[in-house]
């Protein structure tokens, strides 16, 4: 089991003959994910590694009950690749382009909601349920199927936390990554809520950043609604106020954002910090072992 | 990206705001001949990315041509907060019966523009977030109808009890909202909104944020980035298409993605270091992007090791090896190196590495420990 994204995923790729969109199609493709369709507008009747390429999103999934959709356009294009798939009715789209004007965003996020589609990222490495789906660039040879659960703001500190999860035999359920911008489709609760109600996932490592107060949000809901055990880990404890650190949404803008804040409101709720990232795993199974005792 | 203050009341100009008259000088002769055009007495502001000018010194009063040389041949001689004073705005002196507080921010909480306006304006509004929350209004924009008029109205009615004022004033909130949409701002200021004694409103302080992602789409807008007010080495980094974030300690970092990059910030800390800076190379990196890389951390005389950390996800290790090897060819750095590589095609650059001398390690904790022992070592 996973959250989601699963076997039952019909991929459609949104810029799909673009240098990352060509690239991370034939990675997905030899991973094992049912890519079913393609869109470049201009390219319709054309196909890519065998896959159909269509001129419209609405097109490709009339033709091909596409039902999750991952995007590959320049920044000033993607908000409009979103909203064509939300419009289209897919109900799960995962945008991977960084530098999305964040007034687009501001746009963009009414209407993914008014159509009922889940939007993950802009400015996100995408998710992996191992063993099952790939939609995004998170490579699939750093995990393995298991039962941890794992939501984080990074890409490549996400792949450093997953592949020590994995070397230590620790597999994973589904890894998403939200994003590292301020306004993005999908939030930490968003996730949380899912694995709490994902049966396979047993626990939760969620890895947090300065900057906005998700992470707070995400320790009120383990509060009052997890039962499952939940680890963090919370980077930028060095930034400097005011700055910020490459993501667009990594900056300490006001009360509460810092990484120190962060980490009492995770620990005032119950949720175990890592100090270092080769801390995740020992403190996973610490709680793995005394929730199973309880 | 940062604008200067008469940048910003250009924009807010152009959008019909009224803004009092100003000329940017950049030598004490120029804020002279400015101030005796404008007659009578003057304000010489500092034109700088920094908060807090007032309390630097950075804004001073003139009441004659020959003061308004003087306190520019002062500001002008000014750093602020590390950058240095290269311009002035020599403004008339507004006369000034109530100070009011208008701002407008992207608010990654209610994912929209955010109006926030108070009457105590003049001062910093977190102090009056913090002290008297109730004297702040806050209203966000639904951006599929833009701000109504209705809404502009209750914020004026907010800030003014007279209707006359609180009209003035919904014009000002709606031309702002105009202002910050086409400029693709992620921030608009206007501290303080000042009464004038005949009744009218005047925007006296403005600053504004623009959102770099946009930058592609107003040209004009891009123009407005002034590269004499932003460290070189920030620039350098921006034009090789790295994040850089100069920070004060010694052990110099460059690291793929954003994430990682302040985790091994925080990791050298941890360990009793100090980073250097912030560096994320980005994604799909070539050669040439570690290249400029290594050229922008050893321009920092202070910096004694370089570590690398590097998670070949997408980014493949052996061009970030290959990298290494250019650098090393094209000016090898007196400082010592820890390369910490693993993931994609890290048997080639170990390889790659090691026929240069180079070794490799592919634990992240190792390689800080190592990195913070020979930046206190040296």
């Amino acid at each position: 089991m996973s959250i989601y994204i699963d076997t039952g995923t019909r991929l459609l790729v949104q810029g799909i003959t673009g240098r990352d969109g060509s690239f991370h199609t034939r990675q997905a493709i030899e991973y094992g994910t049912r890519v079913v369709a393609g869109v470049t507008p201009g390219k319709g009747g054309t196909t890519f590694e065998g896959v159909p390429i269509f001129n419209t999103v609405e097109e490709a999934v009339l033709a091909t009950h596409a039902n999750t959709s991952v995007i590959y356009v320049p920044p000033l294009f993607a908000a409009d690749a979103i909203m064509e798939a939300a419009a289209a009715a897919i109900p799960m789209i995962v945008c991977i382009t960084e530098g999305v004007p964040v007034l687009d965003m501001t746009r963009v996020y009414p209407y993914v909601k008014e159509h009922g589609a889940r939007l993950i990222g802009p400015n996100c490495p995408g998710l992996i349920s191992p063993g099952a789906s790939k939609v995004g660039i998170i490579p699939g040879r750093i995990c393995a199927p298991g039962p941890i659960g794992l939501v984080s703001r990074s890409g490549t500190l996400t792949y450093e936390v997953v592949n020590q999860l994995t070397k230590a035999g620790l597999g994973q359920t589904t890894c998403v990554g939200i994003g590292g911008d301020p306004i993005n489709g999908t939030n930490f609760v968003d996730c949380l809520e899912a694995f709490q109600a994902d049966p396979a996932t047993e626990a939760v490592v969620m890895i947090g950043e300065i900057g906005g107060s998700d992470e707070q949000d995400a320790a009120d809901f383990v509060r009052a609604k997890m039962t499952k055990p939940v680890v963090g880990f919370i980077a930028g404890r060095t930034a400097p106020p005011g700055r910020r650190m490459g993501h667009a949404g990594a900056i300490v803008g006001g009360a509460g954002q810092t990484a120190a804040d962060k980490v009492n409101a995770l620990r005032a709720a119950g949720i175990p910090v890592a100090d270092r990232p080769v801390d995740v795993v020992g403190l996973v199974r610490e709680r793995m072992s005394s929730t199973v005792a309880k | 990206m940062n604008i200067h203050e008469y940048q910003a009341k250009e924009l807010l100009r152009a959008s019909g705001i009224p803004v009092p008259p100003g000329e940017v000088a950049t030598t004490p002769e120029q804020a002279e001949a400015i101030a005796k055009r404008f007659g009578g007495t003057v304000v010489v502001k500092a034109q700088v990315h920094a908060g807090g000018r007032g309390k630097a010194g950075g804004v001073k009063l003139a009441k004659s041509p020959t003061e308004a040389r003087e306190v520019a041949a002062k500001i002008l001689a000014l750093t602020i907060k590390g950058l240095p004073v290269h311009k002035v705005l020599v403004t008339p002196a507004a006369e000034i019966v109530h100070e009011a507080y208008v701002g407008l921010i992207l608010d990654r909480v209610c994912k929209r523009a955010l109006f926030m306006v108070s009457p105590a304006g003049g001062i910093d509004i977190e102090e009056v977030a913090a002290s008297t929350p109730e004297k702040i209004r806050r209203l966000p924009v639904d951006p599929r109808y833009g701000l109504l008029p209705f809404e502009a109205l209750s914020l004026g009615y907010f800030l003014y009890k007279e209707a006359s004022k609180a009209r003035a004033a919904a014009r000002i909130m709606a031309q702002l909202y105009n202002a910050f949409q086409s400029a693709g701002a992620s921030l608009a200021e206007i501290n303080p909104l000042v009464t004038q004694p005949d009744g009218s409103l005047i925007a006296v302080d403005a600053k504004m944020v623009i959102d770099d992602n946009g930058l592609e789409r107003s040209p004009a807008i891009a123009a407005l980035r002034d590269e004499s007010s932003e460290d070189p080495s920030e620039i350098a980094a921006r034009k090789a298409n790295l994040t850089f974030i100069k920070l004060d300690g010694n052990v110099g970092c460059v690291v793929n993605g954003a994430g990682l990059a302040m985790a091994t910030m925080d990791l050298v800390q941890y360990y009793g270091g100090q980073p250097a800076n912030f560096l994320d190379i980005g994604g799909s990196s070539n050669p040439e992007k570690v290249v400029n890389a290594l050229k922008i951390i050893t321009a920092d005389p202070k910096v004694r090791v370089i570590l690398f950390n590097i998670f070949g996800g997408i980014t493949r290790t052996d061009d970030v090896a290959n990298g290494i090897v250019q650098a090393l060819d094209q000016s090898p750095p007196t400082v010592p190196l820890v390369i910490r590589l693993t993931g994609t095609n890290e048997e080639q650059a170990v390889k790659i590495l090691a026929a240069r001398g180079l070794s490799a390690m592919t634990d992240m904790d190792a390689a800080v420990r190592q990195a913070v022992k020979l930046g206190a070592a040296a």
